[in-house]
């Protein structure tokens, strides 16, 4: 039999209801595998290993009342963007290396409650501004299928503990592809939801407009676990939106015969990789399979998105970063000449390269003379493309795309091309700039044994669909039963 | 050119960002590359379209006017890099 | 050459919510630096606001009593800018649409009436505090008042004197405190007023250069300081001298206007619009409630004074141009239904002890029961106008009820007959030469008989009932 660290939260859960295992057993055992392989991934920023015991206990005397929830006891991390009351989260980043909030985010208050067992918080990139988990102050998170390669980001260490088994489930953010791209290139399964879906109070932000949380996990019955504890509406951010959800497992297995997939050719067209376009080639064969209907779409201002995305995104990132200034938190220099002195050099040494690109990019798109240019524009563009899918979803019940245009990448391959880093997102982008809920699932592997992920768009609060069409699937292949060795 | 030296170091003061000579060069190049990409933006027509601040359709939601308990003044000031008595302490702000 | 000046005034009025415009922070300001906060008006990373609904009513009601148009959709802004005061390094603010556009308000001077228009009322959050160390470089930061909701109110630049601008600010602060949506306390910085002030020669109608001018925290110092910036800027004009556009602090000490001569960095303020705020919907039904629910405003209240108490109107300014003072006067006259003696009485004695318009009638000790007693004991002629006088500082100063005043320091008027003959007629008798003169003629003695009787009394003996008796006593020698 396998390690417990190896089964889905699904499978523990049920082992923790027929006390076959309990929540302090399954916690060590990840806890040891966490000893054996983090060195080589670098998947977490910081591990409580105490602290995950104690909710371990915590939830196995929940078990022993009967008062569980369904993952009560399932150890589980959260991404290094999300507050924990008492705990670190730094954004990995330097100016946040020793900040400890005095709150609970939204979400992690929705996982106590549940019971869930909070492991530590994974790595990303700085302030999640990139898309291989490189730009962390803390060091790069590896690829568990090849440690030469990036695992995606920004939630590459959410991604990569999943996968290596260095947590259960996890949970990432996903501004541009943050959740869809690591998760594709660590072979998990990953979802997005809608904005406004999951609330977004205690999450750090990078692009408020984009921002969205959402689970990282090895299967869809996990995600739709995961999604049930997290989706529903909070009064604390003005964003979130009032409505319900369903049981999201109740769509696992269901059939999907009838259903029909757009194909939009401004994707399908861009696709130079082989290994990418075969995937692509078997997943299509697979729906059609299942009964799934085909249609041919075009979405004409998708080619628009990745510059209106780098117009948007640091535009508000630039003003969501300006309070890190050394004055009630964080990184202060050591060496000033005077108050404007004392922000320039904080924020010069505390923030990295990636982050300061992002923030000046963004302050001269909104700077007097270049705002109608830039993030007017932009905005515009943005209106273009949400008509573009809402259009395209009269035609279709979702879309399927890659979620990246190639297998992962080595490190430090596209460091110093932003823009060359900026086009593995292209894909993603579209997704995050109508706000639309954006699933990633294992899809195959490369002939050199790197992961490829394929992805399922639906529309506005839809999430349901892309349960149900993600779930048949899995139910066909085993690419996301596959494990690294490491 | 679409960006100066002079906009690079004129955007560094707006943003707080103390750059030296070498990363004021590297960023000028690599913005500039960014801002040529973002040009083909131009060739999409909008005069007629609103733009999209983000995608929730709704309205902002009003909260009660009710307090609720502040932080302790200690928790408030728990992660502050300088404190002096209960107030933060800045370097002289000239007014 | 004849000058004229251009002012445009921005008022900022905090408003009198319980909690603060984004979080749910206490309004009231604690002793303790930096007591009242929490994650959100500290800034911390991760938080989101989510906008107080009293906050929003009350900027629609002030926006409805200055006769604006109001947005039914508008939008919240970052203004961004780096200070040590404002925790995001952004204010939420309103940039490209405002809650309410376009509207006037009424005022009077000594030209007359005139409207002055109001470009724009919109909300926005209050930043925190400063205090600058006095012997090491460096300032302390307080947070207790971040967040606190604030209205701006921007006159167009219509505004032409000194004057005009102080009747200006007494209308708005009256209408703010009638709403009851705000303290206008000047002193303490919950109304304040920046003001940008410019001249040009009379008839031209381009702008000249203007200046922005900021510390006034009085009417006195708004209107000195305009007039000291009016002169100033025609002087240099005079003399062939530029004005540069600049922000200048007004000194209280000095009542001149200093450059504030800080390295001036660029005023970029990155406007965008606020995406963790959804747009803000006024629906024409709420308009039309809190419509429904407006107070009577001051200038609706002045003409009723006129109408219904026959008043003269300049009393009625007076007594409306604060919201309490008008019901302190309304309610006197419930009691003691002469509405001109209680006006004389409130606009002279009582006036004079608040010590003019900063002083809150509020704070008044005299209750209005105890004001109608001792109006009523003048009118039955029980104690004299003089007498009266003594009493109300006595009441001031002490808080009592008249009558016992009154009767602790016996100064109930004497209007017995009998009591009154017999003391005149002791005066009588004791100035027999002055009788003697009296009656060859010299009737102006007639003051002093009073005078003696009045002594004999201590000031209370009845003065109209004095002159008839003496007269009688007179006519008896």
């Amino acid at each position: 039999m396998s390690a417990l660290h190896e089964h889905t939260a699904a499978q523990l859960a049920e082992m923790l209801r027929k006390k076959e295992a309990s929540s302090v057993e399954i916690t060590r055992s990840v806890l040891e595998r966490i000893d054996a392989v983090e060195e080589k991934l670098g998947c977490y920023v910081t591990v409580s290993p105490e602290e995950a015991v104690k909710m371990a206990e915590e939830a196995d005397r929940r078990l022993a009342l009967g008062d569980v929830k369904p993952l009560t006891g399932i150890p589980m991390a959260i991404k290094d963007n999300m507050c924990r009351k008492g705990h670190r989260a730094t954004c990995a980043s330097k100016i946040l290396y020793n900040f400890y909030p005095p709150y609970d985010s939204t979400v992690v208050r929705l996982l106590k409650e549940e019971g869930m067992v909070i492991l530590g918080s994974a790595n990303m990139d700085e302030f999640a501004m990139g898309s291989s988990t490189e730009t962390s102050y803390w060091g790069p998170t590896r690829n568990p299928w090849n440690v030469e390669m990036i695992p995606g980001g920004s939630s590459g260490g959410s991604a990569a503990a999943v996968a290596a088994g260095e947590a259960v489930v996890s949970l990432g953010s996903d501004t541009g592809g943050s959740i869809r791209l690591p998760a594709a290139f660590c072979s998990v399964s990953g979802i997005k939801p809608t904005y406004g879906v999951v609330s977004r109070y205690g999450l750090v932000a990078y692009a408020s407009s984009l921002d969205q949380i959402g689970p990282i996990a090895r299967d869809v019955r996990d995600i739709a676990l995961v999604l049930n504890i997290i989706c529903g509406h909070d009064p604390k951010d003005s964003t979130s939106v009032p409505r319900d959800y369903p049981d999201f497992t109740s769509f696992l297995d269901k059939p999907v015969k009838g259903m029909k997939i757009g194909l939009p050719r401004e994707f399908f067209d861009k696709l130079e990789d082989p290994d990418v376009n075969r995937v692509m080639k078997e997943t299509r064969e697979i729906y059609q399979g299942f009964g799934v209907s085909f249609v041919d779409l075009s979405l004409p201002h998708l080619d628009y998105a990745l510059a209106a995305y780098y117009i948007i995104a640091p535009s508000e990132a630039s003003s969501n970063l300006a309070r890190y200034d050394g004055v009630k938190y964080g990184y202060r220099a050591e060496n000033f000449d005077g108050m404007i002195d004392m922000y320039c050099q904080s924020r010069a040494e505390g923030f990295g390269a990636e982050v300061k690109r992002r923030i000046m990019l963004g302050t001269y798109a909104l700077s007097s003379g270049y705002y109608d240019a830039y993030y007017l524009k932009a905005a515009k563009i943005r209106t273009l493309i949400t008509n573009d899918f809402r259009k395209a979803f009269e035609e279709c019940d979702a879309i399927l795309c890659p979620t990246a245009p190639s297998p992962p990448f080595r490190i430090g391959e596209k460091m110093d091309d932003p823009i060359q880093m900026y086009l593995t997102d292209v894909f993603t982008i579209p997704v995050n700039m109508a706000g639309l809920p954006g699933m990633a699932i294992p899809g195959g592997f490369s002939s050199d044994g790197l992961p490829i992920g394929i992805q399922l768009v639906a529309s506005h609060f839809e999430e349901a669909r892309l349960v149900q069409l993600s779930s048949a699937f899995q139910n066909e292949t085993d690419h996301h039963l596959k494990r690294p060795s490491l | 050119m679409k960006i100066t030296a002079e906009q690079v170091e004129y955007v560094a003061l707006l943003g707080r960002l103390a750059l030296t000579p070498e990363e004021k060069k590297k960023y000028s190049a690599q913005l500039d590359d960014i801002l040529k990409y973002m040009d083909m933006l131009a060739e999409v027509p909008t005069d007629d379209v609103e733009p999209l601040a983000g995608p929730v359709k709704l309205f902002t939601p009003l909260r009660e006017d009710k307090v609720e308990p502040s932080l302790s003044v200690e928790d408030a000031l728990r992660n502050a890099p300088a404190v002096t008595g209960s107030s933060l302490r800045v370097p002289k702000v000239i007014e | 050459m004849e000058y004229e000046a251009v002012i445009g005034l921005e008022i900022h009025a905090q408003l009198l919510t319980d909690s603060k415009a984004f979080c749910s922070c206490t309004t009231r300001f604690g002793a303790e630096p930096n007591s009242n906060t929490c994650p959100i008006c500290l800034g911390m990373p991760g938080v989101l606001p989510v906008l107080n609904g009293k906050a929003l009513e009350f900027t629609v009601k002030m926006a409805i009593a200055c006769n604006c148009r109001i947005n039914e959709f508008s939008r919240f802004a970052r203004k961004n800018y780096y200070y040590p005061d404002l925790p995001k390094n952004y204010q939420i603010s309103q940039y490209e649409l405002p809650i309410s556009e376009k509207g006037f308000v009424e005022i009077e001077t000594s030209q007359g009436k005139r409207q002055i228009g109001l470009t724009r009322i919109h909300m926005e959050e209050d930043a925190g505090k400063l205090i600058h160390d006095e012997t090491n470089p460096v300032s302390y930061v307080d947070l207790n008042r971040t967040g606190v909701p604030l209205i701006e109110i921007v006159s167009e630049p219509e505004i032409r004197t000194p004057e005009e601008a102080g009747a200006f600010l007494r209308e708005l602060r009256a209408v703010l405190v009638y709403l009851g949506i705000c303290d206008g306390n000047m002193e303490e910085g919950s109304f304040r007023c920046d003001a940008n002030v410019s001249v040009r020669p009379k008839g031209e109608q381009t702008l000249g250069v203007k200046t922005e001018l900021k510390n006034m925290n009085s009417f006195r110092f708004v209107e000195r300081g305009l007039q000291f910036e009016i002169d100033r800027q025609i002087e240099m004009l005079k003399a062939g001298e530029r004005i540069v556009q600049e922000t200048r602090l007004f000194d209280s000490a000095t009542g001149t206007t200093a450059s504030m001569r800080s390295k001036e960095y660029a005023h970029d303020y990155r406007y965008f619009p606020d995406p963790d705020l959804l747009p803000i919907r006024v629906e024409p039904a709420l308009v039309e409630r809190l419509r429904a629910e407006l107070p009577e405003l001051p200038s609706e209240k002045k003409a009723r004074f006129v109408d219904e108490f026959g008043i003269p109107a300049y009393d009625a300014g007076v007594l409306t141009a604060s919201r309490y003072l008008a019901e302190y006067f309304e309610e006197t006259v419930k009691l003691f239904p002469k509405p001109k003696m209680v006006s004389n009485w409130i606009m002279t004695e009582l006036m004079r002890r608040l010590k003019g318009e900063e002083c809150g009638i509020d704070s008044c000790p005299i209750r209005v029961e105890q004001l109608a007693a001792l109006l009523k004991l003048v009118d039955d002629g029980s104690i004299s106008g003089k007498i009266a006088k003594t009493v109300f500082d006595e009441m001031y100063d002490t808080g009592k009820d008249p009558s016992a005043i009154i009767e602790e320091k016996g100064l109930v008027q004497i209007s017995d007959q009998d009591e009154l003959v017999q003391i005149a007629r002791k005066v009588l008798e004791d100035n027999p030469s002055e009788v003697e003169k009296y009656l060859a003629g010299r009737t102006k003695l007639m003051g002093f008989f009073v005078g003696q009787v009045m002594k004999a009394t201590q000031g209370k003996a009845n003065p109209a009932m004095v002159n008839q008796i003496l007269v009688e006593e007179l006519k008896k020698r």
